[in-house]
Order: structure tokens, then sequence, then C-alpha cells
């Protein structure tokens, strides 16, 4: 740090929770002018967060703002909106495109921002009814272009780009601006060949020296290392390292990233499966799946009958795709065999017939019937597939609901599971995020399926309730030996709970590992085929 | 080479998809012209006439188009005003070019105020907007009858006896225009190969081109063109996404009070409770006939719609009197070809969108596939 200089950014005890939920705690960092700042971090760890309190997001306004200081060169700020943020030379580049994708680069680059020519119109109904300068906004976005150090066809609409293009307009937008100061970007490179990263990291360097600051959010440790002058790893909202790039090494990153006392953790020694012991009840061949946000690319693996297999990594990188995949809520392809017979994917009603089952990680939107009871929440999927808590009358030909079957079952599982209600009655709706998850399991157990896909069946509930979910999951599996496919992106709860864990990056299984591996090795292939 | 003429085979294969609607309606029209068995100068004149009466009202669709909110059936209300105006200047006495102008001027206030209201509920309800504002047409059309049958004549100071209705109140069903019947039409006369050319109509709706041409320019254009194509994008910019939305209804609603003055001085009289009633719907469908979508419509499209549309509308009639020797079944014809058009357009739209997505796991496929043969 210079001496006598005070610095351009600088975040004093930032303190934020969600409902409670304390996602970070006292977070202290200083940027200074011209200076690269690697951030590094698990998911859930508060990176984005943090990101999103110094850049004004209106989501952290409407639940309820953050606690500490933000002082900007000197002066302390508190940014409404983005767009104060804005003003005060702050950009940042999200992760998912903010384009249009019918405007070409340059107009893109100068979305509401447009150079303008005046005429009389104008001068009567005002500002907007000025014609574009078309020739000035090519002129100047080339330029902006220009200073990536790439060549894009600025004419060029975005739609018809590939990916790494459009990441190179967003960051050309931010540096038109001609007051930026600090540039914050989330994940650029993740989209980007190899190549194109090397010249996003070329250009940034290039930025940095004409006196802007970045703060470089990346899962490729490499990247940091090679282009930032400070490394900062945050975990679990606290912020846990804050070296110089030189004096670190990717394994120590990794370490921190990962961290706590993870060699501690108690491996599930129920039983122990080695690969070629049990019956293969799941082969999935080659499988794609077109999910937004979560493409699945030629995954293959197998699952052991009465087994927990563990689904984990980064978000984004395709785990959630794989059950949804395969239970035929997204378009996909490939092969899936189970117990000796061919599931045809995109059919859901298949899947559920041969005695798949799936709780999915939106549970408001799939999972649950959010207006109706409790009992019908859960007894619904086992009437549809099952027939059950049916009563049939004149020989099949009408079935009415067994209200006294469904009433009694429901009873069962809200002792079994615990879950807080009023009675069998009460809506779904009604219900707290731990509990609704607890119907979902629910409703899953009472289909008693021979497989069951959970997707993320801790996220966003409190502790209490996420171990007794997960309790519940191994009870299931134990005692009706149920084979259960958990995916999440905490690593620990699947370490805790999961006999053995496929680490999903890039879209490809990257290996399959014992639970009890250390956790720098899960670390590393995290991050081995991020794209 | 082959790869080439494959190429050219799946472009030609893509434009006959793209534009099958135009080219539906060109063998329709080409199979019933000689069955009609018109002279082509009586086609000619008639075609000309329809393109003067119906292409500023098609027109005042291409804005609310251009800021995404789709087929707009906003334009009926702006109908509803024009007729309103009118019917005042018809009992003010007031004649030709001077009436018109002051029934634009005094339906104006009426239009921008209905305009307003539509786009506010239209903002509302995002992504249904075209069954909103057909609904909301029929809801506003009642407001119009109370207006015109009960208060014109009892609150509404009307004078002459000849367009109310002989209790005392309300206005007749049909009014005459008579006086300024054709007005702008002829105001520069000219008569080409027999047919009477309505240049001044023509310059209106040149004028008006020139304006949706020059509107795209402006910074309000690309304003509405971000808006139609991502409103989430274009709010994060900073865009007020739902004050450019009811600007283009505004808009919309202006244009098409109007062209519903220049459609009717065509006419020579107002059907008071129907002439709005079809207008949108008759509109929307031109518009999709001349190979229009939900998200995308040219000036270009207007002019090949109003041609096409209004050519079958001619032969349609003759030339299924000619066949079935009852003209009903002409008349019948273009009722349904005009809602069947509305509904394949919407349909074609919707497949075309299924199809865009399931090209991306096409896509992940062929990367797989590849993947396998480095391997």
């Amino acid at each position: 740090m210079e001496k006598g200089k005070a610095p351009l950014l600088e975040l004093k005890n930032i303190k934020k929770d969600f409902f409670g939920n304390q996602v970070l705690m006292d977070i202290n960092l200083t940027v200074n002018e011209g200076e690269v700042i690697g951030l590094a971090g698990e998911n859930g760890a508060g990176k984005s967060t943090l990101m999103k309190i110094v850049f004004g997001a209106d989501v952290i306004r409407e639940t309820g703002g953050y606690g500490g200081d933000i002082i900007l060169d000197g002066e302390k700020v508190a940014f409404e909106t983005p767009f104060d943020a804005i003003n005060a030379g702050i950009g940042m580049v999200h992760q998912e495109f903010s384009l249009i994708p019918g405007f070409s680069s340059t107009e893109n680059i100068f979305l509401n921002r447009e150079p303008k020519r005046k005429n009389v119109i104008a001068e009567v109904f005002g500002e907007r009814l000025c014609t574009l300068d078309r020739s000035e906004m090519h002129v100047r976005a080339e330029e902006a272009i220009g200073r990536l150090g790439i060549h894009i066809d600025a004419d060029m609409l975005i739609k018809d780009m590939p990916v790494g293009h459009k990441q190179f307009t967003e960051i050309a937008r931010e540096l038109s601006k001609e007051n930026m100061k600090l540039l914050i970007l989330d994940e650029p490179t993740a989209v980007l060949t190899e190549k194109e990263a090397e010249i996003l990291l070329n250009s940034i360097r290039g930025m940095a020296e004409r006196g802007i600051a970045v703060i470089f959010i990346t899962h490729r440790l490499q990247e940091i290392l090679n282009v930032c002058d400070r490394v900062v790893v945050m975990r679990d909202g606290y912020l846990i390292e804050d070296v110089k790039a030189a004096e670190t090494s990717e394994a120590d990153i990794t370490r921190a990233m990962v961290g706590r006392n993870v060699d501690k953790v108690e491996g599930r020694s129920v039983k122990e499966l080695d690969p070629g012991e049990g019956k293969t009840i799941l082969s999935v061949k080659r499988l794609w799946v077109d999910m937004p946000g979560e493409t699945v690319r030629d995954v293959s693996f197998d699952v052991k009958e009465g087994e927990i297999l563990g689904i984990g990594g980064l978000a984004g990188q395709g785990k959630l795709g794989i059950p949804n995949g395969i239970m035929g809520l997204y378009e996909a392809g490939g092969t899936v065999i189970f117990d000796g017979q061919e599931i045809p994917l995109n059919a859901p009603r298949k899947c559920l017939d041969a005695s798949l089952a799936f709780v999915s990680e939106d549970r408001r939107g799939v999972g649950l019937l959010l207006d109706e009871s409790l009992g019908w929440n859960i007894a619904f999927p086992a009437m549809q597939i099952k027939d059950r808590f049916l009563k049939p009358y004149l020989g099949g030909l009408i079935k009415w609901r067994d209200e006294k079957a469904i009433e009694e079952v429901t009873q069962k599982y809200i002792k079994e599971l615990a879950i807080r209600c009023t009675g069998t009655r009460q809506k779904a709706k009604e219900l707290s995020g731990g509990n609704q998850q607890k119907v979902c399991l629910a409703k899953a157990f009472a289909l008693e399926p021979r497989l069951l896909f959970v997707s993320e069946p801790t996220r966003g509930i409190d502790v209490g309730a996420k171990a007794l979910v997960l309790e519940a999951l191994k009870r299931f599996n134990r005692e009706s030996g149920t084979t259960v496919v958990m995916i999440s992106s905490e690593l620990e709860e699947l370490r805790a709970t999961c006999d053995r864990i496929a680490i999903v990056s890039g879209g490809k299984v990257a290996e399959i590992i014992s639970a009890d591996a250390s956790s720098e090795v899960f670390g590393t292939l995290m991050v081995s085929l991020v794209r | 080479m082959s790869v080439n003429k494959q190429k050219t085979a799946v472009n030609a294969a893509e434009l006959i998809r793209n534009n099958s609607v135009p080219i539906m309606f060109i063998i329709i029209c080409a199979v019933c012209i000689p069955l009609a068995g018109f002279s082509p100068s009586y086609l000619f004149n008639e075609i000309i006439t329809r393109i003067g009466r119906n292409t500023f009202l098609i027109l005042s669709l291409l804005i609310p188009v251009m800021a995404g909110m789709g087929l707009n059936f906003g334009m009926t209300l702006g109908a509803m005003a024009g007729e309103i105006g009118l019917i005042l200047v018809c009992d003010w006495q007031i004649v030709g070019i001077p009436a018109m102008i002051l029934a634009v001027i005094i339906s104006l206030p009426i239009a921008v105020g209905l305009g307003l209201f539509c786009g506010r509920i239209l903002n509302m309800a995002r992504g249904r907007e075209m069954i909103t504002s057909y609904i909301m047409s029929f809801f506003i059309n009642g407001i119009y009858q109370l207006v015109v049958l009960y208060m014109m004549g009892s609150i509404i100071p009307i004078k002459h006896s000849n367009i109310k209705l002989p209790r005392g109140y309300g206005i007749r069903n049909t009014v005459s225009l008579l006086r300024m019947r054709q007005k702008l039409d002829k105001l520069i006369p000219l008569k080409l190969f027999g047919a009477d050319i309505p240049v001044m109509t023509f310059i209106i709706i040149a004028i008006l081109c020139f304006f949706i041409i020059w509107f795209r320019k402006t910074k309000l254009g690309q304003d509405m063109r971000a808006v139609g194509q991502d409103m989430e994008v274009a709010k994060d910019s900073g865009i007020n996404v739902e004050r450019t939305r009811i600007i283009s209804i505004v808009i919309s609603t202006i244009l098409a009070d109007i062209g519903m003055v220049i459609y009717l001085q065509n006419m020579g009289n107002i059907a008071t409770y129907s002439s709005h009633s079809q207008i949108g719907m008759f509109c929307i469908a031109a518009l999709l006939v001349g190979g229009a979508s939900v998200d995308r419509a040219s000036i270009g499209n207007v002019f090949l719609g109003v041609t096409l549309f209004h050519m079958m509308f001619i032969v349609a009639p003759a030339a299924g009197a000619r066949i079935t020797g009852d003209s009903m079944i002409g008349e019948y014809f273009r009722v349904f070809v005009s809602y069947a058009v509305i509904t394949i357009a919407l349909v074609m739209y919707e497949t075309k969108k299924r199809r865009a997505r399931s090209r991306v796991g096409e896509q992940l496929k062929l990367e797989q596939g590849t993947g396998e043969e480095a391997a």
C-alpha cells in the first residue's frame, strides 16, 4: 500500500443478514487505485453479497440494508440504487449477461447513454426525441473495444455472437464510461475460452495501469495468481485471508476456501462401500441436459443399490441439471438405465412410474401445491402415481379419496419429521422454508420410491432444520433401503451424509471419490473443468 | 460446392417457412383473381381505394410492436375517440377538410386519455398485452355506447334530428358524412389507368411512414426497442420501462384516432355502433398477412399486408359466388380467414420460439458427438 495516499475504497465492518441468517461478518477490505484484487471463495461464502453491497443492488436495500461503512475516495457513501454507484464511478459486470439480444454491440455499449443530436422537435417535446448520433456511437464503441485489445464486430447483433464476445461487450460497456474508478468482474472468464481469458486478463492489467481498480471474482485460481496484486479469500461470511498474490499458492487458497476443521468431519461409517461391491441400480450414460445456467455435458455415472451418492460442485457447473434432466423437467438426451430397464427421457411420468422420485430444489415452484393442505401435498403424488390413498367403488370404476388414510399418513410424517404446523389441514404456503422442505421430503417418502433424487435439500433453511432433514434422509435410506442421490452446494453436508461424492465441474463429472477424501482434493476437483 | 447447395436449400426452406402466411395469401389471390373475373382496372381502382382507406390505421400498430407490446388492440380505443369527434363536428354542420381537422382536435384528448389508461393497465398485464387489450376494447366499447347512446342528446347537446334517434337522445345507427365524403382523397384530383388516386391521403400516409422511420432513430425509439426486447436489461440501464410502454400505447391511440377519421371520410358514413368493433381485428389480420409477427413488424409488412388482405376481400366473395352460386360464402370466407390468420400467426410465433429452444439441445448433442470423435 502506498503511504500518504488514501485508498480508493474502504470497507469497514461490513455486516449483512438475510432475515436473521448472518451471511457477512465484519468484513474489512481496502482497495487502492490501480490495484487488482482477486476474490475467491466457495458458493455461499458471501462474495456476491459483498459485491452487491458495494454496488448498491436493490436486493440489499429490500432485505433490510447492511451494517458497517463504505468509504469511497475518503467519503462515506451509501448507495440507494446501482445508478448511484455507477455515477460514483463503480462498474460491475454480472455473471448473467445484461445485454439486449437484438441490438448490436455498439447499441448495447451505449444503452441509455447514447450520444444524441438535437433537433427542433426535441426542443418542444423533450430530450427523448433527439436522434441518436450513430457515427459518434460507432467511433466511441470501437475505441472502448479497442482498449480491451481484441477485435469484435461492433455492428454484429449480440444474439449472433459467441459467448466470449458478449462478455467482452459487457466489459467494453463499463470501460466506455468516463469516470470509471472501480470495476467489479463477477466470474468474467467462466464463459471464455482459454485464449479469450488470456486476452481479458491482459486487459485487466491494462486497466490497472490506467488507474482503474479491479475486483476480480473467479473460480479459476491460477488466473488470480497470474493477474492479481492481492488475493482475498472468503468463507462462510468471514474474510479468511488477505495476502499478496506473490506470497500465496493455489494450494493455500484452496485450503483457505474449503478450510474449516474439515479433516475431522465424521464420514458415514455406517457401511463402507467398495466401488465394485453392490448391484448397480441406476446407470447414466452420455447424458446432456439443456437447463439454462446448469448445462450438463456428456455425463456418465453409476449408482449402487442402497448407497447415498452425493453430487457436488460450484453453482452453475451443472450439478442441478443432472436430476432435472433425468426426471424429465428439462430437455435431455443420452441413456438412463434403471434396474435393467431403459428410462425414456423428457417424460416425467415414466420416471415416476419406474419408482424414481425427485425432491426439487425449486420448492415453491415445482415441489409444493402452495394453496393446498399438508395432507393433500403429501398424498397427492402417491395418489397420482401409485393409486394409494384411494378407495375404489363400483368395481374400480370410481375412485374416491381415502381421507382417513391421508390423515394417518400425514400425522405419521408430521411426527417423524417434526413438521411444525397447526394440523394436517394447514396450507403449505403458510409454513416456513424448513418445514416446507420437510413436506417435500414427506411427499417423496410417501411415494415409497426405489431411488430418490434430492436436490439442494438444505438450501435456505436454518441450522436446526438442516440437521433434521439430513437425518431424515439418512434414516429413510437405512430403514427402507432406498437409494438416494443427493445434490448439494455444501460440501460439508455431502461429506457428512454420503458414501461417495461425484464432483461436477464444467457440466461434466470430474471424478467420483469417497466421502472421506481430503478437502483439498474436493476443492481441486471443483475447479478442475470450470469453463 | 455441395455444402453450399445444401446451405441455399436450407435458406430457401427457412425463407418459405418464415414467410408462409404471405405466400399462402399470394396463392389464394392467384387462384381467386381469374375465378372472380374482374377487369384489371376495376381491381386496381378497388385496391388503391382500400390502401388509402386502411393503411394509416394499420401503421398505428407498429409502434406498440416495437415496444414489445405485441399486436395491440389499444388502437380500437383511438378509433372510438375518432368517431366521437366526427359525430360532434357532423352535428355542428362543419364540412370538408376543416371538419376533419376539428374532429381530430376534439378527439385527441380523448385518445390520449384512453391511451394513458390502456398503457397503465397493460403495464400490470405484462406478457399478456394482446388478450388484455382485446378484452379492454370490449370494456371501453361499453363506455362508448353509454356516451353515444344515452349521453349524447341528453347531456351532450346534439341539435340535429337527422343524427339523433327519434326518442330524443342517442345517436342513430348510421351517421352520414356526406359533406366530408372523400374530401381528403379528392383534394388533389388525379386519374391514373381509369382509377381515382387519393393523392392527399397517400401524402399523409407517406408523412407518417417517414415519421415512423425517423422515430426509430430517436432516443425514445431506441429505448422502445430495448424495452421490447428485454425489459429487465432496459430497466437495469436506467430506462423508465413503464413510462416508455405507456408512451408507445398513447402514440398508437393517437395515430388510430387520425386513422379512423381518414377511414371514415373515405367510407362516407359512420356505422355508429360497429365501425370500430372489427377494425382492430382486420388491421391486425392485415398486418399478419403482410408477414409481421408478434415481435416484429415493418412498414413493408403493412403495405404487403393491406394489398394482399384486401385483394382477397375483393375477389373472394365474387369467386365464391362464381363457384357455389352463393355470394354469402365469400362474406363468410373473409371473416373466417381473418380469424384464422391471427390464430396461425400466433401458433407459428410459439413454435418458432420452441424450435429455437430445442436447437440449444441439438447443439449440446453435437458438441458431445465431436467430443467422442476426438477421444
